[in-house]
């Protein structure tokens, strides 16, 4: 700790160096980039939320009431398709990754700032061109774009959506680059692969993902545009082609597309799980490798999307095997985590609060996501809601959770401003009890027998409109838990307590500059001798052992 | 694009190192790491339609070597070779800036553009060639869609499709969607070559480069080899294979 002397609050920043909206649009800081990022992610997930109170606003009465069925169809699609490609997949890399990465291994910026600025714009621009088909007449294919349904049969927006997502991928693929060759090339003095924090492991394996799965699932959605366009048949059996190469193309992709979610938000919790527990992770290097692992095995899974499409039972039996190999990286985290907080002074504010609600839903999610790697297991509940909500449990229960976690750990840094802490934790445990509520009941229906992608169910059954009625409360809990902290956070940029540059005491080389930051990060270059992690040894615990969370502010 | 081809700075060392970075070594290395991992995504981008390939030469193979022989091997075989001098000039660029050989760099890089032309524009004469045989895809051309004249048994007319037992037409389509697909893919990577070596050739006429800083030449000559590498592929797979059963087998 001795060598890092927490620098004086400068009179420019990050935030104040330029002003005006030139200044933002044509920006080239990663940190002013992130927040271009959270902006436009936050307005994505805000659409993507009000297709999901659509959903379940309908499915609180077994009539199709609210909806006709061709409606709903859209809107579960625009729900999955702006919720996976404009909310979870760019999340937190583009904004938590992209703001903190530099300043993690102690760089002046990401090594190419024109093409992180550059992916904003692609992002927007695939952004807009998605909405513009969801307001042209929508798309009602499912996220997934099964054809020959997508390519022959389905009368909405296909093309412009596909094109929509297809710009969009080169956003990603463009950060996954820059990530990849800042990490290996922009290292400070000293910041050797072992002493990195482990959010910058995991995102360096999820870029990984990003530069290997993404173009896959760019050919093959320009694939079905084209097949849409020309009518050739590649797609076609009745033309010669064949519908389950689009299945093993698209999930090559997007099964990996899962850990491009996941990854980022484990190297988040690893993050609030050693910091909040005041101890260096147990097994770093167990922890870091199993983010590589996660990646190289998430590449060979991809064949458990088709255990009931026609796919052979002996490539059903190894795509099993394989899924059942990923848990076990997964598990190596969990079981680091757990092993971390064993014996610690775990502090429970908010990030905190967070990040142990991601061990245990993640664990759900993934526990369930054993069943469904079972051959008999899944052939019952394949396509049923106890498909969603073990994804859900995932996504939501897991990225979700983190990148608010994260968001609320390092806003200190980012606005250079305390986030009211009260408010905080009440709005985390309302997100926790609300998104249980939501789909633990759907765990059940889906073993019940009800389909996924179906806006009736039967009148006589009363148990199910019982658990949709529980699930469709426990999303308005969801909803109510997701927007205090967009109330509290804005209000928290102009009248929040402000923050000093180390709030939480810690070690990290982010919190070892002021907040905010300026604009080239660290006022001087930082040499690191330390380990990630490393806290004071026992006998100066006293000193900086706890959280001092209502110290004044250093004016 | 490299980062590099930018030069604006204020440090005192070298007038094209940018400012976030620490020295040249570090630019070079960030650009070059950066060319290989985009080179990587291209693979993955190919890689759907070379499994596509692969699938469907799999399920029906006398359609294949039907529509291959359909294609003109002279022509192929031409830009080949185009292709392969490029890559070699290209290298030679990338070398005379290395020595420091201004006028050099320019021959190399105008005579890479020319031998790059030349491949579309032969290109641009065998997608004329099967246009005017109707054989482009489904209604990819709306007013001229995907309809070839099956050469009778005897005849020898080239323009007809000649049919090896077990081939269809339908399946014929197929092998030309992924022909076009793969071709018109690599033909506008081409394109974008072509636009670099613009950029790389007004930054060698200003006399940018020098022996301490070729990054850029590098990094864009790796692009053009990748390009010239997909189409040492492409070849064979669509040009070459199974031209030993030609005229029934």
């Amino acid at each position: 700790m001795e060598e890092f002397v927490i620098p004086k609050q400068p009179g420019s920043n990050y935030l104040n160096a330029e002003y005006g909206l030139k200044s933002w649009l044509l920006t080239k800081d990663h940190k002013r980039i992130a927040l271009l990022y959270l902006g436009a992610i936050t307005f994505f997930f805000f659409i993507g939320s009000l297709y999901a109170m659509m959903i379940r606003l309908e499915l609180l009465t077994p009539q199709g009431d609210l909806m006709q069925s061709s409606t709903y169809n859209k809107t579960f699609t625009q729900h999955g398709i702006v919720m996976v490609f404009f909310f979870l997949i760019p999340a937190i890399p583009a904004t938590l990754g992209n703001f903190l990465i530099p300043m993690m291994i102690g760089a002046k910026d990401l090594a190419f700032p024109r093409i992180n600025l550059l992916s904003w714009y692609i992002y927007m621009a695939g952004g807009i061109i998605t909405i513009y088909a969801l307001l042209a007449g929508g798309v009602d294919t499912g996220w997934t774009f099964y054809v020959p349904y997508s390519t022959t049969f389905s009368n909405s927006y296909v093309i412009a959506t596909g094109v929509g997502i297809f710009i969009n991928g080169f956003s990603s693929i463009l950060t996954g680059l820059n990530f990849i060759v800042t990490i290996h090339t922009m290292r400070a003095p000293g910041m050797t692969w072992f002493r990195m924090p482990l959010f910058v492991w995991s995102h360096y394996a999820t870029s990984l993902i990003m530069i290997l799965g993404t173009p896959v699932v760019a050919i093959t959605i320009l694939l079905v545009a084209l097949e849409r366009l020309a009518h050739i048949g590649i797609f076609d059996p009745a033309a010669g082609g064949d519908p389950v190469l689009f299945q093993h193309l698209f999930w090559f992709y997007s099964h990996p597309a899962v850990y491009i979610m996941v990854l980022p938000a484990m190297g988040v919790v690893s993050e609030l799980i050693a910091n909040f527990s005041r101890k260096n992770i147990f097994g770093y290097k167990f922890v870091a490798f199993s983010s590589l692992a996660i990646a190289v095995l998430g590449f060979l899974v991809w064949g458990h999307h088709l255990f009931v499409a026609s796919q052979s039972v002996y490539a059903g039996m190894i795509f099993s095997f394989l899924s059942f190999t990923v848990a076990i990286p997964s598990a190596v985290k969990v079981f680091n985590w757990t092993a971390t907080l064993h014996k610690a002074s775990i502090s429970y504010d908010t990030p905190m609060l967070y990040g142990l609600g991601f061990i245990g839903l993640f664990t759900i999610g993934g526990l369930t996501g054993m069943f469904l790697a079972t051959l008999a297991v899944d052939v019952h509940v394949s396509d049923t809601y106890f498909v969603v909500a073990h994804f859900h449990y995932i996504m939501v229960g897991g990225t979700l959770l983190a990148y608010l976690g994260g968001l609320r750990y390092w806003w200190p840094k980012i606005s250079g401003r305390m986030y009211p802490e009260g408010w905080g934790r009440f709005s985390a445990l309302v997100v926790f009890v609300g998104f249980n509520l939501t789909f633990a009941p759907q765990f059940l229906l889906g073993y019940m027998g009800m389909p996924r992608r179906y806006h009736t169910y039967p009148v006589e059954l009363v148990s199910w409109q019982v658990l949709h009625v529980l699930s469709t409360a426990g999303a308005s809990i969801l909803g109510v838990g997701l927007m205090i902290p967009l109330i509290y956070l804005v209000w928290s940029m102009r009248y929040g307590r402000i923050a000093e540059a180390n709030p939480w005491h810690l070690p990290g080389l982010e919190w070892q500059t002021p907040s905010p930051p300026p604009t080239e990060n660290f006022l001087t270059t930082p040499i690191v001798t330390h380990e990630a992690y490393e806290f004071a040894p026992p006998e100066h615990k006293e000193v900086v052992g706890k959280f001092e969370r209502q110290q004044p502010a250093e004016s | 694009m490299p980062e590099g081809l930018a030069a604006t700075h204020e440090h005192a060392s070298h007038p094209a190192l940018r400012h976030h970075l620490e020295n040249m070594e570090q630019q070079r290395e960030a650009g070059t790491l950066g060319m290989w991992v985009f080179l990587v995504t291209e693979i993955m981008f190919f890689g759907g339609m070379f499994l596509a390939y692969t699938l469907f030469r799999y399920e029906y193979p006398a359609a294949f070597v039907s529509a291959s022989n359909h294609l003109d091997i002279k022509l192929g075989a031409l830009t080949t070779g185009v292709l392969i001098v490029s890559s070699f000039t290209m290298a030679m660029a990338v070398y005379s800036t290395q020595i420091g050989r201004q006028k050099a760099t320019i021959i190399c890089l105008i005579l890479t553009m020319i031998l790059g032309a030349t491949f579309l524009g032969v290109k641009a004469i065998e997608y004329h060639d099967k246009y005017n045989d109707q054989l482009i895809p489904g209604q990819l051309i709306p007013w001229r869609p995907f309809n070839p004249e099956v050469a009778k048994p005897g005849d020898t007319d080239p323009h007809k499709l000649h049919l090896i037992e077990g081939a269809t037409t339908q399946n014929v389509q197929l092998f030309y969607w992924i022909y076009f697909a793969m071709t018109g893919m690599h033909a506008l990577h081409m394109i974008i070559g072509l636009g670099i070596m613009t950029v790389i050739l007004i930054m060698a006429w200003r006399g940018k480069f020098s022996p301490e800083y070729h990054a850029p030449v590098e990094i864009s000559g790796l692009y053009w080899h990748f390009v010239d590498i997909i189409w040492i592929f492409l070849f064979p797979l669509l040009y070459l294979l199974g031209r030993h059963l030609e005229h029934g087998g």
